[in-house]
């Protein structure tokens, strides 16, 4: 069985595209082989800068012969049908069978193909792989119309068996594939030929090619650290770096390089960015000082000179980048020196969003929200008002012009400089958290009422002008700024009315949306005052709108009409990550719905704390079935109630008890009843479940002896006015008609 | 050891010998070596030998310095590496011959870089010009971690593919000479030989320049002027490219497009200038952008209509 080998050379792929596009390869030709009959053991795809590979093991030297049957016209049918079916069949008139089917005489032809050697099949699959390549962006070059991502050179393709290799004959636009490659375009110039992949692998190691990415990568990692080591030092950890800079080399020699002693101050994240992104060197750390003193390069050839020239020049380039950098800092110190004031006036002429104004205006929104948060959540709300204004100021600073990841960390370093307390320097950077699902959540009180107005001002605002999430599209991240509220709540049992704070931003927002500024200002100022006082949007809004009688503007009036459906719109929004966030948690969607439909869920973490108890609860035995016990009595009810066509919520007596265990049941619900109340209004969701666990016993006896039904009228009634008692008891935990099963 | 210490007798000794054998060897190679644009431009390939001749069937080589002025990157000749006036060497060869990266390489030896000792590299950067309405792939040229050159495919300009490809070589004369020269700011950088009778060096020639030109270009250049000559521009490149092909006074079948394009050339460098004085706004920038984008586009529909452009008797039939 042969094995197949194929090399693309090119002049130099983008380093992003490398690895992909080996993938791309294996899988366009080794599934072209397969569809054609050519199966094998294994394959493999590899890349350089210059060459993608695909070594294929142990295929079929020839795809195997096929026969197959294909019923046609019946015999005697007009003569165009038969040319037809001859035509697709691709046989002629003599080679059909006649054959008696329960139709009557039918045609039948038998298509035999005769398996194809492997090169043919190759040849075939390899020209269509390269014709309709995947690569991101493509190009044509010279006068030719192939298409590769930078110019294709040559390509080799050769079958190998023991008795030799051989050339799959083959031309892409006048490439013709043959048995040789290039080695290091520096070290080892010259072609090179090869017969099989151990070969090519072994020649091309000789000539200054190291083939395998994981290896480049492997090697450029443990010279990178032994380097390091040797003199007390650690390499900072960036596999996107290493899997870039194992792209831009065939021949990896590390070279550890000096940092001049008058950047080694700059803060170490601005070090590690600047020549992450310039240079893509690695940054070195002494880890007793955990400053950066070192950088590691990583050049694409030996020298003579081992390295000195090449580490110089890049010493070189580094040294006028990090003046850049230093200048950067030094300007930026001397604005935070002075307050920062000229950054946060700059930003007010920044556009944040055509319709959602400046970032200066959004800063002044999320000020007063998080101010307004501050109290509820244990914050100072004067250093929260102070940092909710920091939070966003380095937006202007040079340094984060230059390097836009570096945006709140800056912040946190130019804080104390314009005077600010730790506070402030922290909730600059911690604002913007959590990014990610698995992100870190802060805990500082100050930082967090930032970060949630922060979100809920992006959120609000995007509700405010229907921008919402659709799909697969959230350009704005929308989702993630939701699933950070949650986490900001949740992870620090946090009790805030989310409606509320929705409610008041949304009016900020529509307000602005108003271009009426001197409703706007005296609008604003009453509104705060009733949210304080109502809490309730609907209410808060009538009574400032009442305020502007017969003087309103019609887009106030829409304001007024529309405000708590965005509100509640935004909730669900809510409701629905939440959602996402607790499945992942492991708690039922039917659990999560039953303490949904409860009031308070704009409170979270009592939704939360009710979801967890509840669940809880339905695993043990007495959960389950009190479930039943409690689903057959308002099932029973609802059915009475809607036959009778009244409710029965009047207080059950028990005087008109006739069983014992009707007197039992009675005496529980009494019991459960003294324990569930005190313990609800402590928010002692196990407790109270724990107390409806008990009634579990007395409910199953209860149905167990008692017929609802009986001949007295005032005993059934007494009987469904109990049933209503549970209802009501347990309704007051979760809604449990929503639970499955 | 003998062959890098020949290499360092014949490294170039300044600025001008840099360019001077930057344009040696490019003639050899069979490049035209074009004069530089004599108008204001913002960068080589605005030379109508890059913009013009890239497109269309006809083949083209040629070589020259370019002049470049980026009004905004002005640092009254303080900043060791940011000017507002600085040279490019441009090469511009359709279509694009197969080796040329080496012939690329090659330039780079005689400019005196030994290749044994050096680490040069061909890193990933994708080239697109607004204003131009073109773009291109390549990469940066690294040499020991320094950017000394961009290498670009052309694909489109003026919203036209390029058929064939033409392959352009940028290099920042400025920065590079400085790297070769090693030397740290631009301003102490040898123009002429430094032994000559009266050495110069490029602080000599361009300190009081660079200060004359970032005041101007920041504080003094009167926008109102600035905004009515780009309006006049644009008008005067629609107005000439929409006169008739045949010429009533001599009957000749004549399309004006390098006086049109001058006229986009003019506008493009107007929109640099009111861009310095921070008069242009975020929103606005895009629509200016697109204003001179436009004219570059009627330029190139001009220029396929003329023999350079690959026009033929045979088209007119």
């Amino acid at each position: 069985m042969p094995d197949l080998l194929i090399e693309l050379f090119s002049e130099e792929i983008p380093a992003r595209m490398q690895r992909r596009a080996a993938d791309d390869l294996k899988k366009l030709v080794t599934d072209g082989l397969v569809e054609a009959g050519l199966t094998y053991a294994g394959a493999a795809a590899l890349s350089t800068p210059r060459r993608l590979t695909l070594a294929v093991e142990g295929l079929l030297a020839t795809s195997p012969d096929t026969r197959e049957e294909r019923k046609g016209p019946k015999v005697g049918a007009p003569d165009k049908a038969i040319e037809g079916f001859l035509r697709g069949a691709g046989v002629s008139r003599d080679q059909l069978e006649e054959r008696d089917t329960p139709k009557g005489p039918v045609y039948f032809a038998l298509i035999e193909k005769k398996g194809r050697p492997a090169a043919d099949i190759v040849a075939e699959v390899l020209e269509g792989a390269i014709r309709n390549f995947p690569w991101p962006k493509s190009m044509r070059w010279g006068t030719g119309s192939l298409r590769w991502v930078r110019p294709l050179h040559s390509i080799l393709c050769i079958l190998s068996d023991e008795a030799g290799a051989n050339v799959v004959p083959l031309e892409v636009d006048g490439i013709i594939a043959g048995d040789t490659t290039e080695g290091h375009r520096f070290m080892s110039p010259g072609r090179i030929a090869v017969i099989n992949f151990a070969d090519y692998e072994a020649k091309l190691k000789a000539a200054k090619v190291i083939l395998s990415p994981d290896e480049r990568a492997d090697h450029i990692w443990a010279e990178a650290q032994n380097a390091a080591f040797a003199q007390g030092l650690q390499i900072v950890e960036d596999k996107g770096l290493l899997a870039e800079v194992a792209g831009l080399v065939e021949w990896p020699v590390v070279l550890m390089g000096d940092i001049a002693d008058e950047f080694i101050p700059l803060p170490p994240e601005v070090l590690q960015t600047s020549m992450r992104e310039h240079q893509k060197f690695f940054s070195v750390r002494n880890p007793k000082s955990g400053l950066i003193e070192k950088f590691v390069t990583v050049a694409n050839r030996d020298t003579a000179d081992h390295g000195a020239t090449i580490l110089a020049g890049n010493q070189k380039v580094l040294s006028a980048r990090l003046a850049d950098a230093k200048f950067f800092w030094e300007n930026d110190l001397r604005v935070a020196e002075a307050g920062g004031a000229p950054w946060l006036e700059s930003l007010s002429n920044v556009t944040f969003h055509n319709k959602l104004g400046t970032q200066g205006e959004r800063i002044e929104r999320i000020t007063q929200l998080a101010s307004a948060i501050a109290p509820s959540i244990g914050a100072d709300a004067d250093l929260t008002a102070k940092a909710a204004r920091w939070a966003k100021a380095d937006l202007s600073s040079e340094m984060v012009y230059e390097f836009p990841e570096l945006q709140g960390l800056m912040g946190k370093y130019y804080a104390a400089p314009a005077g600010y307390p730790v506070e402030v320097a922290n909730a600059a950077v911690e604002h913007y958290s959590p990014l990610g699902p698995t992100d870190d959540v802060p805990s500082a009180p100050v930082s967090v009422a930032v970060a949630l107005a922060d979100k809920l001002d992006t959120l609000t605002g995007f509700w405010a002008i229907d921008e919402k999430p659709t799909g697969s599209k959230d350009p704005f991240a929308l989702r993630r700024a939701a699933l950070g509220v949650i986490r900001l709540v949740l992870d620090n049992y946090l009790r805030i009315a989310l409606d509320q704070l929705f409610d008041s931003q949304l009016l900020r927002h529509e307000i602005e949306l108003n271009e009426n500024g001197t409703v706007r200002k005296a609008l604003l100022q009453d509104l705060d005052n009733e949210i304080a006082q109502h809490g309730v949007f609907g209410a808060a809004i009538r009574t400032v709108l009442d305020h502007f009688d017969g003087d309103l503007s019609k887009r106030l009036e829409e304001v007024k009409k529309s405000l708590p459906d965005t509100s509640q719109d935004l909730l669900g929004f809510f409701h629905d990550r939440l959602k996402v966030y607790l499945r992942d948690k492991g708690v039922r969607h039917d659990v999560i719905d039953a303490c949904l439909a409860m009031p308070g869920n704009d409170d979270l973490t009592l939704l939360v704390k009710r979801a967890e108890a509840l669940t809880a609860f339905l695993a043990t035995n007495d959960g389950e079935n009190l479930l039943q016990g409690v689903k057959r009595s308002s099932n029973i009810l609802a059915q009475s109630e809607e036959n009778d066509g009244v409710e029965y919520s009047y207080g059950a007596d028990v005087k008109f008890a006739e069983a014992d265990e009707e007197k039992a049941l009675f005496a529980a619900l009494d019991t459960a009843e003294a324990a569930i109340k005190p313990a609800m209004e402590a928010e002692d969701f196990a407790a109270a479940m724990h107390a409806m666990a008990d009634l579990r016993a007395p409910i199953d006896a209860f149905f167990d002896a008692v017929q609802i039904n009986t001949d007295s009228q005032v005993v059934r009634r007494n009987r469904l006015n109990l049933l209503s008692r549970i209802r009501m008891i347990c309704a007051g935990v979760a809604d449990l008609s929503r639970i499955e099963g | 050891m003998g062959k890098a210490m020949a290499n360092s007798d014949t490294r170039p000794k300044s600025f001008q010998e840099i360019i001077l054998r930057l344009q040696n060897y490019w003639a050899e190679q069979g490049c035209a070596i074009l004069q530089p644009y004599d108008m204001e431009v913002g960068a080589g390939t605005f030379h109508p030998a890059t913009t013009l001749r890239s497109l269309g069937s006809q083949p083209w080589a040629a070589a020259y310095v370019q002049p470049s002025r980026r009004p905004t990157d002005g640092r009254y000749g303080e900043n060791p590496n940011r000017l507002q006036h600085y040279y490019q060497y441009q090469v511009l060869i359709k279509p694009s011959p197969p080796d040329l990266q080496d012939m690329y390489l090659g330039s780079l030896e005689a400019i005196g870089i030994d290749m044994d000792l050096h680490d040069i590299r061909f890193v990933e950067d994708d080239w697109e010009s607004p204003t131009l309405g073109a773009w291109g792939l390549g990469w940066e040229v690294w040499c020991d971690g320094m950017e000394v050159s961009q290498f670009t495919y052309f694909q489109q300009v003026g919203g036209y593919d390029c058929h064939p490809v033409s392959g352009e070589l940028t290099y920042g004369l400025e920065r590079l000479a400085m790297y070769i020269l090693g030397v740290d700011h631009v301003m102490d950088m040898p123009f002429n030989d430094p032994g000559a009778p009266i050495p110069l060096t490029y602080g000599d020639v361009f300190k009081q320049t660079e200060e004359e030109y970032a005041r101007w270009n920041f504080d003094v250049a009167n926008t109102d002027v600035l905004l009515k000559q780009f309006e006049e521009a644009e008008v005067e490149c629609k107005t000439i490219l929409d006169q008739a092909y045949i010429d009533p006074k001599t009957g000749k079948r004549i399309v004006m497009v390098h006086p049109a394009y001058d006229q986009c050339i003019k506008a493009s460098h107007l929109f640099n200038l009111l861009d310095a004085r921070g008069v242009i706004s975020v929103t606005e920038r895009q629509a200016y952008i697109g204003r001179v984008r436009n004219l570059a586009k009627l330029c190139a529909d001009a220029f396929v209509q003329t023999r350079a452009g690959g026009w033929t008797d045979e088209d007119a039939a």
